[in-house]
């Protein structure tokens, strides 16, 4: 049967908090770094998800988003090309609604339950901006799923989708913020309206009763109202999944499968699972928890990642990062799309080479060994997973860095197994920058230039240096 | 192979003011550099049977030969960064020297001030490969080398920042002593550790400027040089080498050093015959394009072991009254750096010096002067060194 194998999630560092000049309220919420988008997340988060698990077993990538990086070009294709999977796969964006999520699993589970696939891994990231109450909810992160046959921690059992056409929360083409109707409709006649009569259509149709649920994951736009939720369901205080709005945020289309690997981290063997995601209508899953679980190590998930974590001092420098992420330089007149075609390994998947006479790891690949000067005699050789120490670095007072960003660190790796190369640093304390210190790789974005997303990878001190330490 | 040394006598030199010359153009400035090197050399433009022209941003001969007027001769355009000017006068070394040519030209020049420019800017990839970061600029390569060396050696930063800053107030006083510098203003010690950062751990005066200047060079061969002037000097020897990346592929490279440095130094000295350098060669003038890249580039060239540049700097050893003048003329830090034009600047003092025409810098009887560029970054570089003597 059609299950989940293995999941992971990624919140970014950075939170806006009660620690944070110019945020109002008590909850905290997760915010992506000025480097981060959907892809550069869900990349993370499908890092996560597949850990040790082969790439070139992966037959599909689905990307849901609402915020892909272009609304033409293919977002999936970028993220498989930097996680390494093969070419012979299936790839899609599923886009343009709160529910893309929740729609992309289903149609997972349909290609595995159809034989087209064996493996179809499931990213979902949102990297939303509103205004209003909106921006108060909105926050960032990414989930990701790996859906196929065999063994499944927990199995899709069945699902039900319910279509609905409403103005609720909406985002007009080359608009940047979401907008919404007045609240009251919103509510009424959308959220608390819809998302109710599909479960409990879809506990109708299954001959479920809701006592029968253990733990129910359901999308919420904010705290108030996913608790109203809780209580129109009839359900228990102990069935209901944490809706973590007062430490994450609403992430969008990442939300509910962020909300369902949070569950998963807390499941035990034979745990009935409802999930739903709210948007344009609503997708229900329900999932059996299998005893797999009891053997399945999560990596960061959600309750790490919401362990590590940095305050911002100033809401300030939030809205910089937005502004910047929307603004289209033209810097030194942009990236090549010519270069980036001819080196995409080197840059989405930071493929070196390793000399096979030699042993020598070289990045960016060369033709001729650079210690033996043997001619085209390598293989490929990533260091996108290898753990690294900081050589040598400086930091950058230029004028062309954004002040937000300002000094910024610019490093010398060398790699543990080989390899040296230059990398910008991201996610440090500068003050805490030595040489020596030990960093990991992250992909991430350096901004848009002459409309080409320039993504690139950055050395980062490893996550779990963060985990437990209240800090900004 | 044959060494270079001895055959070619320089003959006659020029150097405009280097600065902002916002009232001269390249050709000016090439006309300007080009006149005072005739008529030091008592020659005329017709007597130049070849040219070679150094330059970054003009892309081609023409505009030297339009300038100058070079009607109907082989010129030359050549390029290889910072030691642009300086490959100017190696290969008309190299054209006199094949017996091809008699007198020639080596010329350099650069207009960095009408590019909008406030320093020179390295745009390369991350990882070398199209991928741009952020804030890209020279100051950042050598910072790196900078960090590197504090802590391979141990030395606290404040006790760093006060040896870089000795290496600036050196430099910036040698330069007040003379008028073709750009920067003629002495600064304190002070000053310089506490000037805005660039890229840490440099700040603003551990960087040389951006300005505009040419200079030219009268090439003969030696046999016949006496037949223009009694205190023509000799080329004793020339080294140049490139680096392949080795700095940023291999970990095993210490970025302590600029090995293109090294080996030009061992290939000049060879030519030349030098044994040791620090007891040898009385004056040098050498890339610094940072204060860090100029104590490095002192323990590249022997003159002073590995690791001690700090404390020769302590010492004064490189001062001007010193036992080795390190930029005499006051360095890549008070003429900035017009980068095909400043190999030739650093000869012109060379030259000038072994004539005693050095005005308040002279040095006393100097016999043997050294100069050096070094283009692109530590990792992965352009060295080039010269060594000049006088006549016997």
């Amino acid at each position: 049967m059609a299950g989940i194998i293995s999941f992971g999630a990624y919140v970014p560092l950075r939170r806006l908090g009660p620690g944070t000049q110019g945020w109002n309220a008590s909850s905290e919420k997760a915010v992506a770094n000025w480097d981060e988008d959907s892809l550069t997340m869900a990349v993370a988060a499908a890092t996560d998800c597949l850990a040790d698990t082969v790439r070139k077993t992966i037959d599909g990538l689905y990307f849901a988003t609402t915020t892909p990086p272009y609304a033409e070009k293919l977002t999936a294709t970028t993220a498989a090309w930097a996680l390494g999977l093969r070419r012979d796969i299936a790839t899609a964006d599923i886009t343009d609604s709160l529910r893309a999520g929740t729609g992309a699993l289903r149609m997972a589970a349909d290609a595995v339950k159809a034989g087209s696939v064996k493996n179809m891994l499931v990213t979902a990231a949102d990297l939303r901006t509103g205004t209003g109450s909106l921006v108060n909810n909105i926050g960032d992160g990414a989930a990701a799923l790996l859906v196929g046959e065999g063994d499944e921690i927990a199995t899709l059992e069945s699902g039900y989708s319910f279509n609905n056409e409403l103005l609720d929360v909406w985002r007009a083409t080359g608009v940047k913020n979401v907008r919404s109707w007045e609240d009251r409709f919103v509510f009424e006649e959308g959220y608390l309206k819809i998302l109710p009569l599909a479960i409990n259509s879809f506990l109708e149709k299954s001959g479920l009763a809701i006592e029968a649920i253990n733990k129910a994951v359901f999308y919420g736009p904010d705290l108030r109202r996913h608790r109203q939720m809780a209580g129109l369901l009839k359900l228990k205080p102990e069935q209901v999944q944490d809706s973590l709005l007062d430490k994450l945020g609403n992430t969008g289309a990442a939300f509910s499968l962020m909300l369902l690997v949070a569950a998963l981290e807390d499941a035990n063997p034979g745990d009935t699972i409802l999930l739903a995601g709210y948007g344009d209508g609503a997708d229900v899953i329900l999932l059996k928890v299998t005893d797999k679980i009891k053997e399945f190590k999560p990596g960061w998930g959600i309750r790490r990642s919401l362990d590590a974590r940095m305050i911002l001092p100033n809401i300030g420098d939030y809205h910089a990062y937005r502004e910047f992420a929307t603004a289209d330089l033209e810097r030194f007149g942009g990236a090549s799309a010519s270069v980036i075609a001819r080196e995409r390994d080197a840059i989405y998947a930071l493929q070196g080479v390793k000399c096979l006479a030699c042993g020598t790891v070289q990045y960016p690949p060369q033709r001729i060994c650079t210690h033996c000067h043997t001619k085209d005699n390598f293989e490929p050789y990533s260091l996108a997973d290898k753990k690294g120490k900081v050589f040598t670095y400086t930091l950058k007072y230029g004028g062309d860095i954004p002040a937000f960003a300002r000094p910024s660190v610019d490093t010398m790796v060398d790699f543990e197994g080989g390899g040296r190369a230059l990398f910008g640093m991201t996610d440090m304390i500068t003050d805490d920058v030595k040489v020596g210190m030990d960093v990991e790789m992250s992909f991430r974005t350096l901004g848009v230039g002459g409309g080409i997303h320039n993504y690139f990878w950055r050395c980062m001190p490893p996550r779990d240096t963060w985990l437990g330490k209240e800090t900004d | 192979m044959e060494s270079i040394k001895d055959k070619i006598a320089v003959i006659g030199m020029g150097c405009t003011k280097f600065g902002e010359n916002w009232d001269k153009s390249p050709e000016d400035m090439m006309v300007d550099a080009a006149t005072e090197a005739y008529e030091d050399a008592g020659i005329e433009m017709k007597n130049i049977q070849a040219a070679w022209f150094g330059t970054t941003r003009l892309g081609t001969a023409e505009p030297c030969v339009t300038a100058l007027k070079l009607d109907y001769i082989p010129v030359t355009r050549v390029e290889n960064l910072c030691a642009t000017a300086t490959e100017a006068l190696r290969n008309a070394c190299f054209g006199i020297a094949s017996g091809v040519y008699d007198i020639a030209l080596a010329i350099g020049v650069e207009k960095l001030k009408d590019q909008g420019m406030g320093g020179l800017g390295t745009v390369t990839g991350a990882g070398g490969n199209g991928t741009m970061e952020w804030g890209m600029s020279a100051a950042m390569f050598f910072a790196r080398m900078a960090t590197r060396y504090m802590n391979h050696y141990g030395i606290p930063y404040d006790e760093f920042k006060q040896i870089l800053a000795k290496i600036s107030v050196k430099n910036h006083h040698n330069g007040s002593l003379n008028p073709r510098a750009h920067f003629q203003r002495e600064i304190t010690e002070e000053q310089a550790i506490n000037a805005p950062m660039v890229s840490w751990p440099l700040g603003l005066y551990d960087a040389c400027g951006v300005s505009d200047g040419s200079a030219a060079a009268i090439l003969c061969r030696a046999d016949m040089a006496k037949n223009f002037r009694d205190d023509y000097i000799l080329v004793k020897g020339l080294g140049l080498a490139v680096g392949a990346r080795q700095g940023y592929l291999q970990p095993s490279y210490d970025m302590v050093h600029m090995e293109e440095t090294v080996r030009a130094g061992r290939q000049a000295y060879e030519m030349a015959g030098i044994k040791e350098p620090f007891n040898e060669i009385d004056l040098a003038e050498v890339h610094d394009c940072f204060t860090i890249t100029e104590m490095v580039i002192t323990e590249d060239l022997g003159f002073c072991p590995r690791g001690k540049g700090p404390e020769y700097v302590k010492n004064g050893t490189f001062q001007l009254d010193g036992e080795l003048a390190v930029n005499p003329d006051g360095g890549l830090k008070s003429f900035g750096h017009p980068i095909g034009a400043s190999g030739l600047r650093m000869i012109y003092e060379i030259y000038k010096q072994m004539q005693g025409k050095a005005g308040p810098r002279q040095r006393k009887n100097p016999t043997l002067g050294l100069t050096h560029n070094f283009g692109l970054n530590p990792g992965s570089g352009v060295g080039s060194v010269t060594i000049m003597g006088q006549r016997d």
